[in-house]
């Protein structure tokens, strides 16, 4: 190939040009396919609010809801349950839910919850997703004699009291999540949405 | 015929593939039992895609459907149950084997120059077996695929900043689910076989240009016979083509048994909550991976920090990568290096078994505690190793030494007060440090460390 009289610097140039404009085009046609795996408009509208009568719950009964296909823990705790939540206290990570992700401002308190009898938790694991068990004896012998009743991770060993708060040196690292809900009556609970407006 | 395969090599190279592959492609004279898991590993890659595709042919990826059509396959197909028990024997043998394959790399320092890049393609193969394995467990849709995929796929939720945004777009939903199980069928039937195969390829085709290492560590390459081969070696067709063969036999005999009378293998092959259909709302007892992702998820386990975990996970398998640089001891083979190496290398290779065990035992304070210790041998063989690279003054040995025990005691130290178990917290201290004194100190004050002259040649 004749390369006399060539304008080197042009041909670079038109190569470099070329290279991103061909650039340009990889990524613009890689964007739809990265997006489709996004939740689709199917899964999105699938993630309703769901109404929950509570009192057919029974005192130191849980039951577990599916809410967007997480299991929503309502736990109606009984009056000694909630007289033993400040004893955990020591042993907490965040005993006063400072992190604001995991409880709407309404749930910022010491019960974690609207109604202190009735505690409403995501109940997935903050670590890696289990779910947690229900474990709400009393310093049961696999669990050690500090137990005072809560949520115990079997897969990775995290432990949280009945309020759903973590406890220190445990792999999970903050509390459970609690739903944002709003009562319709005195006993009809609405899960996914509050007077803020429907879950993100 | 000889006029059809001129007709061929007119328009392809056919007798230069061949010859150059296989019919003179000289391989050294010496190699052992270890060289036979580099041919098993492609009779598997085989057998995977035979029963592959014909797994493909039965079963639905919908999370409806999918559970049940496994039991289809199971209970009506003709012969189905003997498709499937191959698949899911041959996952458990591709590891075996390849875990295998690798622990020899290890021995006759197969990774070291010139074959560094063999050694990365071999790692990345690795990678891409894994992943592929993790999408083709998710797609029975028992328990375990749901919640080992719950666990796995949240891995990534610990990134700090974009984790859950990327876990969703990893889902496509808010959850496991159809979305999940549809997506992961197409990475495990297309695109990550796809991925494998080119990395095989390209795996034996860099091997073939360097030429295969061998028991000795030395290079055939450089003494040539008189007919311009290498005087070390034999043509890889016929004579190790027909070893290849033998060893196939035996391998298959062994994987027939498992097929045919312990197909589940008490659990560690197929788990036991695969048997149930994924349920969202309820989580098994005990969850943990299959065998061969055991040992990673000990090392994940091991630290509070789920992030770190995450990290010291991934760090886990990707230091492979480096292995070529991090060993810059010029002998190849541990035949002609120190015992106290040989130790090492062993001890590493325990370890990880240790570690995959107790990958599939609940968090219980003394399994805790062993993974954590052991995940530190793991992660200090690859300090030891580069440590062995050359023999080291006796300052910097002890200085090691002493940085080393002295930076995991005070965080034993932060541990005890935050209120560990202390007798079980000193006992395994000593795992670990046991394991330095001998690496590290035994060096200066034995002869233990001495290394042997490497031979010119090959020796048997």
């Amino acid at each position: 190939m004749a390369n006399e009289g060539v304008n080197q610097s042009r041909r670079r140039f038109l190569v470099a040009a070329t290279s991103v404009v061909g650039g340009a085009g990889v990524v613009a046609v890689a964007y739809p396919y990265l997006a489709s795996w996004a939740p689709s408009a199917r899964a999105q509208a699938a993630g309703a609010p769901v109404e929950v009568d509570v009192s057919q719950v029974e005192p130191g009964q849980l039951i577990r809801v599916e809410w967007r296909g997480k299991p929503i823990w309502i736990t109606h705790r009984t009056p000694q349950m909630l007289e033993l939540l400040p004893e955990n206290r020591p042993r907490l990570s965040d005993p006063d839910s400072t992190v604001v992700s995991q409880q709407p401002a309404y749930c910022q308190n010491e019960t974690r919850s609207i109604k202190p009898e009735y505690s409403i938790l995501i109940g997935i694991c903050t670590h890696l997703g289990c779910s947690p068990s229900y474990r709400p004896e009393l310093a049961p012998p696999d669990l050690g004699s500090e137990w005072r009743g809560g949520y115990f991770c079997v897969c990775h060993g995290s432990r949280f009291d009945l309020a759903g708060r973590v406890w220190r040196n445990v792999p999970a690292p903050i509390n459970l999540a609690v739903p944002p809900h709003k009562y319709l009556s005195e006993t009809l609970v609405l899960i996914g949405e509050d007077d803020e407006g429907v879950a993100a | 015929m000889r006029a059809l395969v001129d007709w061929i090599d007119a328009r392809y190279p056919l007798t230069k593939t061949w010859n150059e592959h296989l019919a003179e492609y000289y391989a050294p004279k010496n190699f052992n039992f270890w060289y036979y898991f580099g041919s098993l590993a492609v009779l598997v890659l085989v057998i995977q895609f035979v029963s592959g595709i014909f797994l493909t042919m039965f079963y639905k990826p919908d999370a409806q459907l999918a559970f049940a059509s496994v039991e289809y396959i199971m209970r009506d197909v003709e012969w189905g149950w003997f498709i499937r028990y191959m698949h899911t024997t041959g996952a458990s043998a591709f590891f075996i084997v390849v875990y295998l394959h690798m622990f020899r790399a290890l021995m006759y320092g197969s990774y070291k120059r010139p074959r560094e890049l063999i050694w990365i393609i071999g790692v990345a193969i690795y990678l891409v077996l894994m992943a592929e394995a993790f999408a083709g467990y998710m797609l029975p849709w028992g328990q375990m695929s749901y919640w080992g995929a719950q666990v796995i796929v949240n891995l990534f939720a610990t990134i700090p900043v974009v984790g859950g945004d990327l876990v969703t777009w990893i889902r496509g939903d808010f959850l496991i689910s159809d979305a999940t199980l549809n997506r992961f069928f197409a990475l495990h039937v297309v695109a990550l076989p796809l991925v494998l195969v080119m990395l095989v390829f390209v795996h034996i085709v860099a091997l073939h240009a360097v030429g295969s290492n061998n028991p000795d560590g030395v290079e055939i390459k450089k003494f040539t016979g008189s007919n311009g081969h290498p005087a070390d070696g034999i043509p890889f067709h016929p004579y190790y083509t027909v070893k290849d063969l033998f060893g196939f036999g035996v391998f298959l005999i062994l994987f027939f048994a498992v097929v045919f009378f312990a197909p589940e293998a008490g659990g560690y092959f197929i788990e036991k909550a695969n048997f149930q259909m994924a349920d969202p709302m309820v989580t098994p007892e005990l969850i943990h991976p299959v065998w061969y992702f055991g040992t990673f998820y000990t090392v994940l386990r091991a630290v509070p920090d789920p992030f770190l975990g995450v990290l010291l996970m991934f760090g886990a398998v990707l230091i492979l990568f480096f292995l070529p640089w991090i060993d810059r001891n010029p002998i190849k083979s541990w035949r002609y290096r120190s015992t106290i190496h040989k130790f090492n290398i062993v001890f590493f290779g325990l370890t990880f078994v240790v570690l995959g065990y107790l990958g599939l035992k609940p968090v219980e304070p003394f399994y805790a505690e062993l993974g954590l210790r052991l995940t530190a041998v793991y992660l200090l063989f690859f300090f030891v190793l580069w440590f062995h690279s050359q023999p080291r003054s006796s300052l910097f040995s002890w200085l090691s030494f002493l940085v080393l025990v002295g930076g995991y005691t005070y965080w034993d130290y932060l541990r005890l007060e935050a209120g560990v178990d202390q007798t079980l917290l000193v006992a395994m201290w000593f795992i670990p440090t046991v394991y330095l004194v001998i690496c590290l100190l035994l060096p200066l004050y034995t002869q233990l460390n001495e290394e042997k002259p490497v031979p010119a040649r090959v020796t048997s």
